[in-house]
């Protein structure tokens, strides 16, 4: 566990509001987890429903401390972007993972986990295991 | 054998051409999916042609390299990252030769479709532009007027499809009907192949 180097979240929406507001509630329900970096990717850089590729690079720059970067993501073109953009190699930080977890059940449980200094591995199972969590 | 030239004056012509069409992909779009893809697949490609005019990239590969970033960049919907990668993994596979032969390039775009296969997970028959670029780069073999045909042919073939990938999917049965907007595109991406070839 590192106390100076937490892992960055990148939250990805088709919509800027969706990606702004489950940082927003992420960080909140996450207490004290000022510290660590959440940074909304959501809509296109004209401010419409869809996705940026330019606006996700920008925001996982901006949380990269050197621990990694997590990126969740809502649907379709959110997905297919953050992937294209990682078979590029450059577009995004070394060590950043798109992880499959449910956008905002898994954004809950990146944020506390990388908060406590969970590595990148223990962020990406903690929003991974958000799938499980059954309601009913 | 095909140059750099041809590969710019190729996407020249596909940017023409969804120009033209884009009502009609996004009336398709509308149907069954978000009604963007005309907008989208226009905004993605007026920005290929502008990168192109400026940078002149040398090579057939280079071309297509810039071209596939420049969609990913500006489409905005999931047909960015597919079209990007098509375009890209065609172009990485054509290496950095100045001038490629016409087989070179139909073994080219079958890796950049199987990139296409592999990003969005579709196989042929789920009602995707997978449908119109399998058949276009099998029939590619018998020259560039036979692949558009294919391409056209698969296209047309999506109708009475049922959607498994995408939007379409959460539509179920009531996808089935309507012609797929993403395998109309790639039939003008390939139609505006064999324009170039054909001179």
């Amino acid at each position: 566990m590192s106390g100076e180097k937490l892992v960055g979240i990148v939250l990805v929406s088709h919509s800027a509001e969706v990606a702004a507001a489950v940082a927003a509630l992420a960080k909140g329900l996450a207490g004290g987890a000022a510290s660590v970096r959440v940074a909304p990717a959501g809509g296109t850089e004209g401010g419409g429903l869809g996705t940026s590729a330019g606006l996700i690079s920008a925001a996982a720059a901006s949380v990269d401390r050197g621990a990694g970067v997590a990126v969740l993501t809502d649907l379709g073109s959110a997905v297919l972007t953050v992937k294209a953009l990682l078979a590029e190699g450059d577009e995004l930080p070394k060590d950043t993972r798109l992880v499959d977890a449910p956008f905002l059940e898994g954004a809950v449980a990146a944020v506390v986990t990388a908060a406590a200094g969970g590595d990148l591995a223990a962020v990406e199972a903690a929003a991974a295991e958000a799938y499980s969590y059954r309601k009913v | 054998m095909l140059d750099a030239d041809f590969f710019r004056r190729w996407m020249t012509a596909a940017a023409a051409s969804v120009d033209r069409e884009a009502e009609r992909l996004t009336a398709l779009d509308a149907a069954i999916g978000d009604a963007d893809h005309g907008s989208n697949m226009r905004r993605g490609f007026t920005a290929v042609q502008a990168e192109l005019e400026k940078e002149t990239p040398g090579t057939p590969g280079a071309v297509l390299m810039l071209a596939g970033r420049q969609l990913i960049s500006t489409v905005g919907g999931a047909s960015g990252p597919l079209y990007g990668t098509l375009l890209r993994r065609t172009g990485k596979t054509l290496g950095e030769a100045p001038e490629v032969s016409a087989e070179q390039l139909a073994e080219a775009l079958k890796a950049g479709v199987q990139g296409v296969m592999k990003l969005g997970g579709a196989a042929a028959g789920d009602k995707t532009m997978i449908d119109a670029l399998l058949p276009a780069v099998d029939a590619l073999g018998d020259g560039f007027t036979a692949a558009r045909a294919a391409a056209e042919q698969g296209a047309e073939a999506t109708v009475p499809m049922l959607a498994r990938k995408g939007r379409a999917s959460y539509l179920g049965e009531r996808s089935i009907g309507h012609q797929d907007p993403g395998a109309t595109s790639s039939a003008l991406l390939i139609a505006a192949l064999a324009e170039t070839a054909e001179g």
